[in-house]
């Protein structure tokens, strides 16, 4: 066993154990500071695969923007948010059940696929360019469009979340 | 083009005044009447427009002004219906115009509008007259009719009714037109509901009718079976249509399918046209406003069945000639119109009441005009039924003024006296010198005094008619009919206008308002002007001097078969005997006859007048042979034997053993088999709906639960059972 | 060195953690928070396959890197909407739970 594979053991035994607190936390900012803690996993994991772009993009766009942007919303309305009672649902037995089941699925579906034991090398440095992507999301012929859909999306999003989470009696009134 | 469409809208204003005053200004009385009068004048104005075109427009027979739209689909052709202005229409509209408006504007003045209300009056009876205070000084005057706008809103639909049957061009919609103005003088003549005569009298009137009505549906359905249309162009501007009719057998032996139809639709005429022997609604018709409705029962609504025959007349004559012995329905025509006629005028000779004096003279000129078209004298009749409107209508706006003058001085006197009957006028020729004259003039027009007046050119024609088609026997008891109808005529006026006072009310009558004035004045004006229109050439001495522009208008007609031209010495010196002699006689009779006095002629004809005076007792006979047996049959036969005895008990049986097996049925069968099984299927529906409901728990989470579970499921189904898939 | 399988195991846990946590929790925001769970997994997978891919041929492979950014434009987009439609959802109806928004309950 490699120091490499200890690292990433001990990465993905953290991440699921926040992933687990973030789904069973009873406060939700507690909650949202475990996912920061899962997020930051994630990219770590990101990194052992040797994308560090996204790596860096996972702790700029997701614990920089995603998350806090969850913690901002918990904490301005706290009181909203802080639901009283139990935190699961009566039927999170069947819901552990079908999760369980989804996993086991995956599980025996994957491991009866040959290439499930590739061992990942590698890569030789250089091929992993940022620039590749660059290239390839402003090249017409391969993912321009997607890209230009996703800040469309982007901005409709933006858009319909203002629209939506504004207080009209606050803007009527002033 | 533009005359066709316009023709659509002539029956429009009077039925949009009826709906508005109806729902809208039922309280509002100067606003009702002044929409109704605008909405007659509308129609008026149009209809004198269409008219002047018509007689303008050189062939409008061969091709009359109208349109017609697919109204009713049915199998094959859809049923059209349509306007026409052909030369009878034509000179329908005239006087249908003239006298609806002129009885819209006399009907402000009848119902009293201006007078204050009475405080007794209430709606259903006839206003009693209100106290007024002038000066210290009280009298009693006149009040307004406490339903007076809704007159003017039944006016209105009868207006209407009479325009559309006027200008239809098929029989469906002058049907309808028929059927609407029964409503409206079953509605008119019961104005008054609050008289049980008066209800009784609209009863009468819409029942026997609607025998009549009966009979022309039926006829209707025949002439639609045969040809499969009910257009009067298809039907009788087609020489071959006719033909043929009049060449098939009908289901009745020897009688063709013309012939047939023919009498079917004469029956309609003679329920409309109040003929023998279904009169007898027509002098009851006279309990409804005074004039007015009568002067619709008399000048227009009654015109209608004449008009039909006259319309149908191609057909009623289908296959006859000049010359020919007459077909069936003419010779029925004939007989029972000339029969009509002299019946009529009999009983009339002997009718004390102003008004019955005219509903039995309308029989009889109606049963005038029918008998003309029986013998074929086609232009004589309409011409007759035009003059015949123009004088009927002045006369009975005339008695309508007369009587209520009368109502006026018994209001002031306080007398108890009947205001209609004629026994107690006398001398009223000073007090109301307008409606003397007027009524002198309408009365000299239905005696036919020679060459003044519009009746004797009319009639005359129609004498000559009859003589030149070789009809002597219709022709000598018209004659009669005649004779007595200057009689009565003078009879009325004498008893009316002449002598003296034989009461105070009649001494403190009083001439009637200008809005009742100003209408007789103006049909005394076509009263004698109407006939001018149709002097015969033939005629001796005058013909030719002016032309017989009716004849001509009229004769132009297609597939009318027009009798000889012939006119000779005898039916003119017939008409001017029985003319003057008549009325000579009846001025005779009755100058002198005093208060109290009983009638000269009772004295003379004894028991025989008491036989005319009740009307040959036909009311009771009918009462004897229809009413009674009728009332027999359901009261005693009917309801006691029939029902309570047979019927009840044969029912009370079957209940009874409907109940037992009931009963047996619902304890061995019903209950454990039946119920049970339906309950069986009703719970387990409602338990499966709650089971199913219940998996509708409207938690979003517990359905993604579900979905994630089957997806896992189905997954690996198709991963690892699907052959090609299996990795 | 460390083989497809682990990457692979990892994300299914993550992603039926998430999973768990969209099925079972009652608040809404902490379903949301399920969902960047699910998220993220599938995108350690799309990274993992992308790595093999690149490992597998010479040729420069950016399919897996580009999906994976399109996820993450999705997953920006889906919480401001999402939160968005909560807190008005709260306004409306005072509540957060999602059980209690019950409006199509048969």
């Amino acid at each position: 066993m490699t120091s490499l594979q200890i690292v990433f053991l001990i990465i993905a035994a953290v991440t699921l154990a926040s992933a687990v607190m973030v789904v069973t936390a009873r406060r939700l900012m507690h909650a949202a500071l475990w996912l920061i803690l899962t997020l930051l996993g994630v990219a770590a994991v990101f990194a052992t695969l040797q994308a560090n772009f996204f790596a860096v993009v996972q702790v700029l766009v997701y614990i920089g923007a995603i998350a806090i942007l969850i913690i901002f919303a918990i904490m301005m309305t706290r009181e909203v948010m802080s639901v009283t009672g139990p935190r699961l649902n009566r039927g999170w037995g069947w819901a552990a059940a079908a999760a369980a089941g989804g996993l086991a699925g995956l599980v025996a579906v994957l491991s009866t696929w040959q290439g499930f034991q590739t061992v990942l090398e590698p890569l030789p440095s250089g091929s992993v360019g940022v620039g590749a992507l660059g290239e390839a999301f402003l090249d017409p012929n391969r993912f321009a469009v997607p890209f230009e859909v996703a800040s469309v999306l982007l901005v409709a999003a933006m858009v319909g979340a203002i629209y939506i989470a504004v207080d009209r009696k606050v803007v009527e009134e002033q | 083009m533009m005359t066709s469409l316009f023709i659509w809208l002539l029956p429009l204003p009077p039925l949009l005044a009826f709906f508005v005053i109806l729902l809208f200004t039922r309280s509002r009385n100067r606003l009702s009447h002044a929409l109704a009068i605008g909405g007659a004048g509308l129609s008026f104005l149009g209809s004198m427009i269409v008219f002047f075109r018509a007689i303008t427009t050189p062939d409008l027979a061969a091709s009359p002004f109208g349109s017609a739209i697919a109204w009713l689909p049915v199998a094959g052709e859809p049923v059209r219906i349509g306007v026409m202005v052909d030369p009878l229409t034509a000179v329908m509209l005239f006087f249908v115009a003239w006298t609806v408006l002129m009885i819209f504007i006399y009907s402000v003045g009848y119902h009293n509008f201006g007078q204050p209300a009475g405080k007794e009056d209430q709606p259903g009876l006839p206003p009693r007259g209100a106290e007024v205070r002038v000066k210290n000084e009280t009298s009693r005057v006149p009040s307004i009719e406490p339903m007076y706008a809704r007159f003017f809103a039944f006016v209105s639909l009868f207006a209407a009714a009479m325009y559309l049957l006027v200008v239809s061009d098929n029989l469906l919609t002058l049907y309808i037109g028929w059927e609407i103005m029964g409503l409206c003088s079953y509605l008119l003549i019961g104005f008054w509901y609050g008289k049980t005569s008066a209800r009784d009298a609209a009863v009468k009137a819409f029942l026997t009718t609607r025998i009549g009505d009966m009979f022309m549906l039926l006829g209707m359905a025949a002439l639609f079976a045969q040809t499969g249309t009910l257009s009067f162009q298809a039907i009788l501007g087609d020489p071959e249509v006719l033909a043929k009719l009049a060449g098939t057998a009908s289901v009745i032996p020897g009688l063709s399918w013309a012939g047939l139809i023919g009498l079917l639709l004469f029956a309609g005429t003679v329920g409309k046209s109040a003929q023998f022997p279904l009169h007898v609604w027509l002098p009851d018709a006279m309990e409804g406003p005074t004039p007015v409705s009568a002067m619709i029962h008399a000048a227009t609504m009654v015109s209608a069945g004449v008009y039909l025959v006259a319309r149908f007349f191609p057909l009623l004559a289908a296959g006859w000639e000049p010359g020919q012995p007459v077909t069936t329905p003419m010779l029925v025509m004939a007989v029972i119109g000339s029969f009509t006629a002299l019946f009529a005028a009999t009983i009339a000779v002997a009718q004390n009441d102003i008004k019955r004096v005219l509903a039995y003279s309308t029989i009889s000129q109606l049963g005038y005009m029918v008998a003309a078209l029986g013998a074929g004298a086609f232009v004589a009749a309409v011409f007759h039924l035009i003059t015949h409107a123009f004088f009927k209508a002045l006369l009975f706006l005339g008695s309508g003024s007369v009587i209520h003058g009368m109502e006026h001085g018994v209001m002031h006197t306080g007398e108890h006296i009947d205001p209609q009957d004629m026994q107690n006028m006398g001398g009223l020729c000073e007090r109301m010198p307008v409606t003397f004259w007027t009524f002198l003039i309408g009365g000299l027009a239905l005696a036919g005094f020679p060459l003044v007046t519009a009746g004797f050119w009319s009639k005359d024609e129609i004498l000559s008619g009859a003589l030149a088609g070789g009809h002597r026997v219709v022709f000598i008891v018209l004659a009669l009919a005649a004779l007595l109808t200057a009689f009565y005529t003078a009879r009325q006026i004498t008893l009316t206008f002449l002598g003296k006072p034989r009461t105070e009310a009649a001494a403190h009558a009083h001439e009637s308002a200008p809005t009742m004035t100003v209408p007789l004045v103006v049909l005394a004006f076509f009263a004698v002007t109407a006939g001018w229109a149709g002097i015969p050439e033939a005629f001796p001495g005058l013909g030719g001097m002016v032309p017989n522009w009716l004849g001509g208008f009229l004769g132009t007609m297609p597939n009318i078969p027009h009798g000889e031209e012939g006119h000779s010495l005898v039916p003119l010196l017939t008409s001017l005997l029985v003319s003057l002699g008549g009325l000579w006689l009846g001025w005779l009779v009755y100058r002198g006859v005093q208060a109290g006095q009983a009638d000269p002629l009772a004295e003379r004809l004894g028991g025989l007048f008491n036989v005319l005076r009740s009307k040959y007792y036909l009311d009771e006979l009918y009462q004897g042979i229809f009413v009674r047996p009728a009332q027999w049959l359901s009261e005693t036969f009917a309801y006691r034997w029939l029902d309570q005895g047979v019927i009840d008990g044969i029912l009370h049986g079957v209940a009874r053993g409907a109940l037992l097996l009931g009963l047996f049925l619902r304890r061995f069968i019903d209950i454990p088999l039946i119920n049970r099984s339906g309950d069986v299927l009703a719970e387990g529906s409602r338990d499966m709906g709650g089971l199913m409901a219940r998996a509708q728990t409207g938690r979003i989470q517990m359905y993604m639960v579900i979905t994630v579970g089957i997806a896992v499921i189905f997954g690996l189904i198709i991963v690892f059972l699907v052959p090609g898939l299996r990795p | 060195m460390i083989p497809l399988s682990w990457y692979l195991m990892l994300a299914a846990a993550l992603f039926a953690i998430g999973l768990f946590g969209v099925l079972a929790r009652r608040n809404a925001v902490a379903v949301l928070l399920g969902i960047e769970l699910m998220l993220n997994a599938v995108n350690i997978n799309l990274l993992a396959f992308w790595h093999r891919s690149q490992q597998l041929s010479a040729e420069p492979h950016v399919t897996g890197l580009v999906f994976a950014a399109i996820v993450f434009a999705v997953a920006a987009a889906e919480t401001a909407v999402a939160l968005a439609l909560i807190i008005s959802v709260y306004r409306r109806r005072d509540t957060v739970v999602v059980d209690e928004l019950d409006l199509l309950r048969g």
